[in-house]
Formats: C-alpha cells, structure tokens, sequence
C-alpha cells in the first residue's frame, strides 16, 4: 500500500514547471535590474551623482523603480500567464 | 512609564489573545488534530497566505538588526536588503503548484514529512533534516527573542528581564491555545500593522529630516560614503552584496517556515493572489523600514546600539499614542515569526520524533498533550537562552538561515525538479550542507569576498547530483516499481 507515489507525467507538473522557470526568469531579470543600476550609476564619485526626488539616481532606478517594475511584472505574469489547477487528487479514480 | 506608548500596545497584544481563542475553537472541532494544530486544515487564502509569508519572513532582522545596520552602513544597506524583493515572487513560484501537490499526496504536515515521503522513508534523512530544524530555528528564535525583549525594553523601562518574560508568556500562551491557524491568522494582522506602521514612520522620519533631499545632503555631508551603494567605510563590495541574493531572496525558497506555509494553501488561486500581495508587501516594507533606518541618521546622530534605532526614531518623530501604535509594527514582526518558529521546532519534535521513532501509535489524546508540552518546554528553554543575549542580534539570525538553507535546498528543490534525485543524494548533501557552513562560518567568513552561505550551497548541490548519481541503481529499480 504505497500511495505515496507520484505520476511523473501528471499534466499539472507541466504547468508547474513553466511557471517554476518563469520564477528564474524573474529573479535573473531582477537581479539584471537591481545591479546594472546601482553598480552603474552608483560607481562614479559621489560628487557627481544625479538626483531623482532627492534620492540619489543609482537608488532610484535599483531600488525605488526596480521593485515598482518587478510588482507589475509579477501581476502581469500572474494574471496572463499562470493557469489555476486543482490541488485534490482526482486521477485516483482514474 | 510612557503609558500613552504602552496603552495601543497592550490593546495590540489583547487583540492578538483574541484571535488564539477565535482560532481554539477550530482547534477542539478539528477532526485531525495535527493537520490544524501545524497547518490550519490546508485552508490559507490568498491574503492570509501573503501575509503570513511576510511577517514569518519579515523578522527582528528586518525591523530591529536591518534598520540598525542601514543607519551604520548608508544607503548600500538598503540596496542589499532589496534582494528580498525576490522572495516575494520566487518561493512561491518555486515550489507553488507542485509543492503543494506533492505535499497533498503525501498527507506531508512538515517539511520533514515531505522529505521523508520523497526519499523512500529514509530513517536518515529525516532524522538529520529535524536535527538540523531544531538546532537552526532554535537559533533563530532566540535571535526573535531578544530583539522583542529588547524592543519591549526601551519602550516600557522595565528590565530586559521582565520585558523577556512578558514577550514569552504571550507568545506561548497564544501558539498552544490556537495553533497555525491562530499564528497564520495574527500573522495577517501583523503584517497589516507592518504594512501601515512602516509607511507613517517612513513619512515622520522625512518630515523630521526636512524632506528627502534635505536628509541625503546631511548624510553625504557627514559621510559621502553613506549614499554610494559601498557602505560607510567602502566595505560593502559588489560581490559581497549580491551574494545576498542567495541568503535574503532565492535561498528563502527552502527555509522551512516558508515551506510549511506553501504546503497550507486552499487553492492555486489563493497562491496566485499571495504571489501579487506577497511582492508588494514585501517590497515595501523592505524598502521603507531600511530607509528609515538611513533617514534617521541626520535626526538621532548618536545612537551606539544598531537595535535601538527604530523605537528610538519612532518616538522622536511621532506623538507619543501613534509611536505606540505603529512600534506594534516591529513587535507584530518578531512575535510572527517567533510563533511560527516555535510551532516548526514543536512539529519537528513531536511529529518526526516524537511519532516517527518512539511512539508511532501514540492516541490523538496523547498527540495533543504531547504537542502542547513540548511547546511549552521548547518555549521556557529559548526563554533561558535569551536570559543571556549574545550581541549582535542580526547574525545569530542570519546564521540560522544559512544553516537552514545549506541543508534544505537541493533536497527540497531536486526533490521537486530532478527524478533521478535519490535518499542518498539528499543526505549527503544535508550533510555536507551544513558541515561546510559551520566550517566556513567560522573560519573562512566571507570566503572570496561572498557571503558564508554561498560556498555550501555549491557544495551540497555537487554532493546531491554526485552522491544521487553514482546509486543510481537504487533508483531506476524503485522508478520501475512506481510503473509497474
């Protein structure tokens, strides 16, 4: 008696696998973001640093910006992207 | 005494009493004892689930040790502590849908139980796994425990002492009467004080300052180092700052109070929901609390203790009765985590010891004395250890995760995502997880200009695939049997 076992081709893991690689996705792209901005801007001589509503721009754009860009992402990517399934087991029947 | 500070924190600490009553009661109906009591019947919606993620995640480190450090290091620390962004999105991305099947089908309460079904019952596996969970969270906890006695502390004037005893007795009486649910439930209260609390301190704190621009010409003037992404002194290095995406943001994936939380969700559409909530929320708070911590620099000049800076700037900038009420934020963030951990070190005692290995046929009456006992032991032993507190708050807690992470990622993730992924493979690479942490941690700290974390997760990931590899055979025999 060992229901334990997992279906391997069970066609829920397809979806969850897409979206698992949409996650690396974003957290590679939000990394891209965060330090090209902030290494970018914010290696020059703090004397020479532009401003963005008074923070300095590296800050703005890495992290001010950055996580407003990575919340829109991360709705866009929820509402268009990732496919509900049920979590019960029904192929038991099967 | 400050009691128009303490009067909305007592209201606060009242009203998380009554949701642990609320929450009893589903506990005395529940037909399975240990599914509610550990993970609330698998019944978390979307903004509980968000919630609860947060707050467990969001801990003393972010509101007390994080805050304290940025005030030290400048803006490089706020970039840094960005990295949790990703946590929001990541984990529950990660191990979202198929985590949650899988524990469904496995009937999985723990991390461990999941562990343990994945790598055919191994006796090893999950006795290594819950001896690595005890020692880690217990760590952990007692980091939470002295950041909450420390903020009760400075708020009220009584004696770090008394300020522990309150901050424990709540704490454990309202885990054992109402369980996950009580936690997940107070948790979502807590996050929303967070939530608020962040923003109106945030708004106090630049107000006081005399605006942004004001407060960042103060900063570059006392130090031009504290608005560059290098920290005060330039010891903030590109490398050592990005390796914090592993401890802070992906690496979170396989803590197990955030697990455990991805095992409690009703439906695929309460995950979607916290996948959205989750990010903002985090987002936010990470940004505002560390920016205050910068912020109140040019204000509070000559604060010594890091800790201290939150409660101590909230009570410069605000009128006394909103102080009280938004410092509910960092005392909402560290008894959230606090119980959550409480109720993990418990499950692990009493579900993958206490039922695993010396009384499999114990009865639900005894289950549930059993868990409640342990609950209120584990809890007066973290009280002990924080009697005496070591120093610096945040890296007790950091420790923690890295130890935590070392030993769980690969065999959760590989658990998921690779078939071939074995028994044999997860020990050893639990093993050499957290072997190469503790070795590393203390003698090669920041080996190569990275965080300690970085260097065992490389290790036990080379461990799992070789290990899993060369016993291969084990598997593909068992890989028949599931065919056949």
């Amino acid at each position: 008696m060992n229901h334990n076992e997992i279906d391997h081709n069970d066609p829920r893991f397809k979806i969850a696998n897409r979206e698992a690689l949409i996650g690396v996705g974003l957290v590679i792209f939000n990394f891209i973001w965060w330090y090209g901005f902030a290494y970018g801007l914010g290696s020059t001589p703090p004397e020479e640093y532009t401003y963005v509503f008074g923070l300095p721009a590296w800050f703005f754009y890495s992290c001010v910006v950055g996580t407003i860009i990575m919340i829109v992402l991360v709705i866009i990517v929820v509402k268009g992207f990732l496919t509900e399934v049920s979590f019960e087991e029904e192929e038991e029947t099967k | 005494m400050n009691w128009q500070v303490i009067f909305p924190l007592i209201i606060f600490v009242i009203s998380i009493f009554v949701v642990g009553f609320w929450s009893s009661r589903h506990l005395k109906n529940s037909s399975n004892f240990l599914q509610e009591y550990f993970l609330g019947s698998r019944e978390l919606g979307g903004f509980i689930l968000a919630m609860t993620m947060v707050a467990t995640y969001g801990s003393a480190s972010s509101f007390i040790g994080g805050p304290g450090t940025a005030y030290t290091q400048g803006l490089g620390w706020v970039l840094l502590a960005m990295a949790q962004v990703a946590t929001g999105y990541f984990t529950l991305l990660i191990l979202g849908k198929k985590f949650a099947i899988y524990a469904r089908k496995y009937k999985a309460i723990t991390l461990i139980d999941f562990l343990r079904s994945r790598y055919n019952n191994s006796k090893s596996v999950s006795l290594v796994a819950a001896f690595s969970i005890i020692i880690f969270i217990f760590s952990a906890m007692a980091a939470q425990w002295v950041g909450g006695a420390r903020l009760i502390e400075s708020l009220t004037g009584l004696s770090y002492t008394s300020a522990l005893f309150i901050f424990a007795v709540c704490v454990i009486i309202y885990v054992i009467i109402g369980g996950f649910r009580a936690v997940a439930v107070t948790d979502s209260i807590q996050g929303v004080v967070m939530f608020v609390g962040t923003l109106i301190i945030l708004i106090g704190t630049i107000i006081a300052g005399g605006g942004i621009s004001n407060i960042i010409s103060d900063l570059a003037r006392e130090n031009p180092n504290l608005v560059t992404p290098f920290g005060h002194d330039g010891g903030l290095t590109p490398a050592y700052v990005s390796s914090f995406w592993i401890l802070v943001g992906v690496g979170v994936v396989a803590l197990p109070q955030v697990t455990v939380r991805a095992m409690s969700y009703k439906s695929s559409k309460a995950m979607h929901r916290a996948l959205i909530t989750g990010t903002i929320v985090v987002g936010f708070i990470m940004l505002g609390m560390h920016l205050i911590g910068v912020f109140a620099r040019p204000i509070l000049p000559d604060i010594a203790v890091g800790d201290s800076v939150m409660p101590l700037i909230t009570m410069e900038v605000l009128p006394p009765w909103l102080a009280g009420i938004v410092l509910a934020a960092p005392l909402a963030a560290i008894m959230s985590t606090v119980d959550s951990l409480l109720l993990l070190v418990s499950s692990a005692v009493v579900k993958d010891v206490y039922l695993n290995f010396i009384k499999p046929s114990a009865s639900s009456k005894q289950i549930k004395q059993v868990s409640f006992g342990v609950t209120t032991v584990l809890g007066i032993l973290v009280f002990a250890m924080a009697l005496s507190p070591p120093d610096l708050l945040i890296w007790l807690n950091l420790f923690a995760f890295g130890g935590l992470q070392s030993a769980f990622i690969w065999p959760v993730i590989m658990g998921l995502y690779w078939q071939r992924g074995n028994q044999h493979g997860a020990l050893a690479s639990m093993v050499v997880g957290v072997s190469s942490y503790i070795i590393v941690h203390n003698f090669a700290p920041n080996m190569m200009g990275v965080h300690s974390v970085v260097f065992p997760i490389i290790f036990s990931l080379l461990a799992f695939v070789i290990v899993s590899l060369l016993t291969k055979e084990t598997i593909i025999s068992n890989s028949n049997k599931l065919q056949a």
